[in-house]
């Protein structure tokens, strides 16, 4: 009964790496006259593959470094894998870095049509949900004065507000969000949990144990881009225990 | 293909926020607004005129003649050096969120053919002014103004996909527009610089070739079948190729931002 919303299927992420930065022409052309391109391959994502049902909340955890967030750029559609596929179903939401196309010369109610537009908004869906957008945000008439007087909770706040607008029904979260003040941050989370409670599926990466455990239902280790634990909570953080000693 | 299509269709209205966003930002700080699209123009042509009206013996047009071209040649010259910048330019956003990535040389050319169209109001006004009459034969400047278009357009994803790649394009790039400036007879007659009966070499130029068709249309001339559709060939070949390499190159984008 219950549906697959999200499918990864042996995703690697392979990066080139030039020894030496080669981004002109000049410089290319010299190395390649005398032979010194040389490229080290990096694999960033190995072979990685599990799948997701409706209402699982998968833990990814593993030490820096080892591809939590080239997994999510994946996922997200940000970063194409160079082997594998990734099957989506309904609305993805990555809330990683809120208000990343924010344009700061804009006033607060110009970027929400900007932002809305860039996460793939309508304008008529937009019109309806301003007033929401404002008021959770709480910016009063700040919204309409130029985003680079604002501070950077506020940011922060504009951008949770919009990016939440819509009901995910994937939500990627990179380490439970602290967004703006003590009293902001209970709202975004009470509204993060609202929309656990309806059923929605989340990718969750984090280094947070009780987190971890009280959130999720499933999880995956990933070591040096390898998955090397796939299965509840409580063996992912077994074995993430051993790894980190 | 479909797919195209598709994502178009969902994102066209950040297409429109990105060109007004452009637009908007651009004449906000400036104290005359956008009067500043038809002053500079008119401002540069006054320059021109000046100068090289003595040296050429020409006619009292000569204000239009000049305007024509250079309108549509700092219109191409501007957005094409945007539109290369266009997709580094917006290095932090390709890599934290997901938007087609042809938006962003196509909002660059968008803004740029918004504020061209507009400046056109100049050329309406001197044409006025130099006793120049509208004939039926104006309705064929829309030819031109689409050529151009599609011509930037193509020229615009073919310079954002290897700018991402070569750093020192913008340098090259703008070698290679003074070279077209001087190639699109902006300021002087092509018949005497090179001969009638060398016209061609001129033409080979594409961009000369959409000026000389526009001019046909303001001086109510018959348009030039051959040099038409040798503009909109080039045009469209220049376009097709452009998206084709976009495409097939885009997803290493991120790799080199």
């Amino acid at each position: 009964m219950s549906e697959t919303v999200l499918k990864v299927e042996n995703v690697s992420v392979k990066y080139r790496l030039t020894e030496q930065k080669v981004d002109d022409l000049k410089d290319y052309l010299i190395k390649l006259f005398k032979r010194e391109l040389r490229y080290k391959e990096f694999l960033a994502l190995d072979n990685v593959s599990f799948t997701l049902n409706k209402g699982d909340r998968l833990a990814i955890m593993g030490m820096n470094g080892a591809g939590k967030s080239t997994l999510l750029k994946v996922i997200a559609g940000v970063l194409k894998a160079s082997e594998g596929t990734v099957t989506k179903r309904g609305k993805v939401v990555p809330l990683l870095e809120l208000g990343a196309g924010f344009d700061m010369q804009y006033t607060g109610s110009e970027n929400i049509y900007l932002y809305g537009a860039m996460l793939g908004y309508s304008k008529a869906f937009l019109d309806e949900k301003y007033a929401e957008i404002v008021e959770f945000a709480e910016l009063g008439d700040f919204i309409n004065v130029p985003l680079k007087n604002y501070s950077s909770g506020m940011k922060a706040r504009l951008g949770f507000s919009i990016a939440t607008i819509v009901e995910p029904d994937i939500l990627i979260l990179d380490e439970v969000l602290s967004v703006g003040d003590a009293k902001f941050r209970k709202k975004s989370e009470k509204k993060i949990m609202d929309m656990f409670d309806k059923g929605i599926t989340v990718l969750f990466v984090s280094h947070n144990e009780s987190q971890v455990r009280n959130l999720c239902t499933k999880g995956i280790l990933l070591e040096h881009g390898k998955m090397t634990v796939s299965g509840t909570v409580d063996e992912v953080l077994e074995k993430y225990k051993t790894i980190t000693g | 293909m479909k797919n195209l299509f598709l994502t178009f269709k969902k994102y066209r209205y950040l297409l429109f926020q990105l060109v007004k966003k452009d637009i908007k930002l651009k004449y906000r700080s400036s104290y005359m607004g956008v009067l500043w699209t038809l002053l500079e123009p008119l401002l540069t042509m006054m320059v021109l005129v000046l100068v090289f009206s003595k040296l050429y013996h020409n006619t009292k047009d000569f204000p239009v003649y000049i305007l024509t071209g250079r309108l549509l040649y700092s219109f191409f010259a501007n957005t094409t050096r945007g539109a290369l910048k266009s997709v580094r330019a917006n290095a932090s956003m390709i890599k934290k969120v997901y938007v087609p990535k042809y938006m962003y040389p196509f909002a660059s050319v968008l803004s740029g053919y918004v504020q061209f169209l507009i400046s056109l109001v100049v050329l309406a006004g001197v044409a006025v002014y130099c006793n120049i009459k509208p004939t039926w034969h104006l309705l064929e400047a829309l030819v031109p103004l689409t050529v151009i278009l599609v011509l930037t357009m193509g020229a615009g994803l073919w310079l954002s996909t290897l700018a991402v790649f070569f750093r020192d394009l913008e340098y090259l790039w703008g070698v290679a527009l003074t070279l077209i400036m001087y190639a699109c007879a902006i300021f002087y007659r092509v018949e005497t610089v090179v001969g009638d009966n060398n016209r061609w070499l001129f033409r080979l130029n594409p961009l000369y070739s959409v000026i000389e068709n526009f001019r046909d249309a303001v001086y109510g001339n018959a348009m030039n079948m051959p040099v038409m559709l040798y503009s909109v060939g080039f045009s469209v070949v220049i376009f097709l190729s452009g998206l084709v390499v976009f495409y097939k190159n885009q997803d290493k984008f991120i790799l080199h931002l």
